[in-house]
């Protein structure tokens, strides 16, 4: 592999500089350089005409499931999934075997052998074990690498801890992410309560079990003047409230995922495992409210909390069914359907899945501005697939989007200046 | 139009799949095997070598031996297997079990299930037909069938009924098929209980929430009292059953609110002082008993129809 590539041509999208024009673009060294009078020879040249050259995309909230369970996943392959659908970069959650709680686990998961495909930024348990009483010790998990801290897949209950939390994570600078839940309204729900779930015979989860805790969230943020951010937000709720927190000027920060602006509770359909997730798919009411907020700048970014999981775990009892869908690989296609309805401008589809979570996390990346690493992505927002289950790559293949027809795809994923996704050639 | 109608169902999952002319016609067929358990050999060749399963994975009583003596008047080889005898108890999967089960050939797979929607998955993985004969909080379409045939069988016609269900309705998969049933067959449907009872969007279903168990059985045709299920301890759903029974329960006073002739029903088992009286239970107008007879002939109907869509020979 040629450590230069040349992409000439191309739509370059920079939401750091407001960049929207046509042109090329010159990688040496793992480095966006300025483009010379000579192309000189043995580097890689693509014209890349009519396709989009954006800041190599971000995903703030993945698990990848290693160390643990690596039959559901491996930092290897999910970190290809990733690559596959356009990703540079991805946070990895602590709900790890064990949980990734203590720098030794943070380690484990950036070993050079891991052989990622993308940057991996662990993000490690707020309390030891996710149990809910401790702190883990952020100051040695930073020194690790470990770029924020949830207990993500269970809230923390205890208010005082999260308050403590949020306080000793801003002295390491890191980032507290919020799994928002009062489980206590969620208990033993298997997905959103309303009409579905009466018709379905299936304990709901309702609104207000994410409502709640999202207010606490922000109380706490308020209190303790630390930067905070609500992962995968699903009801118009907790939508208004983010809204109104950032409007005085709260240091809150949110995400929302593809399934929530694309899907509803209908598609629970026929006790569909594929469907089950928590928070769960809402309301039509709600996915409305949550394009609203990625228009209107309620949210920052696009996640997909990919939650692989094997057949053993969705292949049974909808109750018994485990929660979470895969994400890496739709959620390029399915958002850039936000563009085509005209819900956000190209530059703001960047900003959401790139430049924002690079700025949120604290790292390298969204941007194209030249001496920036070399982490960039070709869309071709035209190229249509079929999303078979066989084409896959993640170990999971747990997703509601089998043999959905797509549009849009990465077809060329450059991390650090290294090809790690190539449908060009 | 009759002579044309022909039921398609492969499987029995809810009254939610079944159109008022489906229940017409196992209403009809039920009341004409009713006659065979009044004889004295209660055995017709119906379906001869055919073979049930009878797959619980709750206790039942009723329901269990009502479908048994239903496949058995027909001269079917029934076989019941319970979770606590089966290999669930092994750790093996229900769908690795029924794959299990469908190796040996039955023609019909009677479940029973704690998971909502456990027997529409199985259908996924089976060939044999499935009856749903309860799933979770979801739904239990022969006892809503069998609770149609009762009420038929004294009032002609359930269009224009008015059918009260007091209780549970949240956790009662009796009441969310019969809201489903009557509601398909013209009744009007109306509901009452404490609001830690009462589903959201209840009317998507078709019933009335009424806010008194009063207004519910007010000039009602048919009062239907639900069992409180006392194993339902995860929930602060009602104070004390001692409450319960004051502020809901079905007695003589309340029911003087319904019709003289109103019909008095209850799925059993049923908690004696608590959601009913005794006196309302063994009175005049108590259809309970009848439920119980009519649930043979339900099944029968049901066996027979699902036979008929399984390529065999009825």
């Amino acid at each position: 592999m040629s450590d230069m590539i040349i992409l000439q041509n191309g739509r370059l999208l920079d939401p750091t500089t407001g960049t929207d024009k046509t042109g090329d673009l010159w990688i040496k060294d793992g480095k966006i350089i300025p483009a010379e009078s000579q192309i000189p020879e043995n580097c890689r040249v693509e014209d890349v005409t009519g396709k989009w050259i954006v800041p190599g995309l971000i995903d703030m909230h993945v698990h990848l499931r290693e160390p643990g369970e690596e039959y559901k996943e491996t930092v290897e392959s999910g970190t290809r999934a990733a690559a596959a659908g356009g990703f540079t970069a991805v946070a990895c959650m602590p709900n790890t075997k064990p949980v990734n709680d203590e720098a030794s686990v943070t380690k484990f998961i950036l070993a050079a052998e891991r052989n990622a495909s993308t940057r991996v930024y662990p993000a490690a348990a707020i309390s030891r074990g996710s149990a809910g009483t401790e702190l883990a010790e952020y100051g040695e998990l930073k020194e690790a690498g470990a770029v924020a801290v949830t207990d993500d897949g269970l809230p923390v209950l205890d208010s005082q801890l999260m308050r403590r939390a949020m306080e000793y994570a801003g002295s390491h600078d890191l980032l507290v992410i919020s799994h928002s839940e009062e489980m206590a309204l969620s208990k033993n729900g298997a997905m959103n309560e309303g009409v579905v779930s009466t018709r379905l015979g299936l304990r709901g989860i309702p609104v207000a079990a994410e409502a709640i805790m999202v207010y606490r969230e922000i109380a706490l943020a308020e209190l303790t003047g630390q930067r905070t951010h609500i992962a995968h937000v699903s009801t118009l709720a907790a939508t208004d409230l983010i809204r109104q927190a950032k409007s005085r000027g709260v240091k809150i920060s949110a995400e929302t995922t593809p399934h929530y602006f694309t899907l509803t509770e209908e598609a629970v359909g026929d006790y569909d495992t594929n469907a089950k997730m928590n928070p769960p798919l809402r309301t039509e009411t709600d996915r409305q409210a949550i394009r609203a907020g990625l228009q209107d700048g309620t949210y920052d970014c696009i996640s997909t909390d990919h939650a692989p999981h094997s057949v053993l775990e969705k292949e049974c009892e909808f109750d018994q069914a485990m929660n979470g869908i895969i994400g890496l690989e739709t959620s390029l296609p399915l958002s850039l359907n936000l563009v085509r309805e005209g819900v956000i401008e190209p530059l703001r589809l960047v900003e959401l899945m790139s430049s924002a979570p690079a700025r949120i996390l604290k790292v390298p990346g969204g941007t194209l501005v030249e001496g920036s690493v070399a982490d960039v992505t070709v869309i071709d927002t035209e190229k249509e697939f079929v999303f078979t289950k066989e084409s896959i790559l993640s170990k999971g293949k747990n997703s509601p989007f089998i043999d959905w027809k797509l549009q849009g795809k990465a077809v060329l994923t450059i991390m650090d200046g290294h090809v790690t996704h190539d449908e060009l050639t | 139009m009759k002579d044309s109608y022909q039921f398609q169902h492969r499987h029995i999952l809810g009254i939610e799949q079944l159109s008022p002319t489906d229940i017409f016609h196992i209403l009809d067929l039920a009341l004409s095997f009713k006659e065979i358990s009044t004889r004295s050999i209660k055995k017709v060749p119906t379906l001869r070598g055919k073979t049930i399963i009878n797959f619980f994975f709750e206790p039942s009583t009723r329901t269990r031996l009502s479908f048994e003596i239903a496949a058995k008047r027909m001269s079917a080889d029934t076989f019941n297997i319970a979770a606590s005898t089966s290999s669930a108890q092994k750790g093996e999967t229900l769908i690795d079990t029924a794959r299990n089960l469908e190796a040996m050939n039955p023609d019909i797979i009677i479940l029973r299930h704690g998971s909502s929607g456990a027997p529409a998955m199985l259908t996924r993985y089976v060939n044999a037909g499935i009856i749903n004969a309860g799933d979770g909080t979801h739904e239990h379409p022969s006892q809503a069938l069998l609770d149609m045939m009762t009420v038929r069988d004294h009032k002609e016609t359930l269009e224009g009924l008015k059918v009260a269900i007091i209780g549970d309705i949240a956790h009662s998969r009796v009441a969310h098929s019969n809201i489903l049933g009557f509601t398909k067959m013209g009744a009007d449907v109306h509901v009452a209980g404490p609001a830690t009872f009462m589903p959201p969007h209840l009317d998507t279903l078709g019933a009335t929430v009424c806010g008194s168990v009063q207004e519910a059985v007010t000039d009602a045709d048919v009062v239907m009292a639900l069992r409180i299920q006392k194993e339902r301890q995860d929930d602060p759903l009602i104070p004390s059953l001692r409450e319960y029974a004051q502020f809901y329960g079905i007695n003589k006073a309340i029911l003087k609110n319904a019709k003289p002739d109103v019909l008095v029903m209850h799925p059993g088992p049923i908690n004696r002082g608590v959601e009913m009286n005794p006196d309302v239970a063994d009175g005049e107008t108590s259809v309970i008993l009848e439920q119980v007879t009519n649930g043979v002939a339900i099944r029968m109907a049901l066996l027979y129809l699902i036979m008929g869509t399984h390529g065999a020979e009825a």
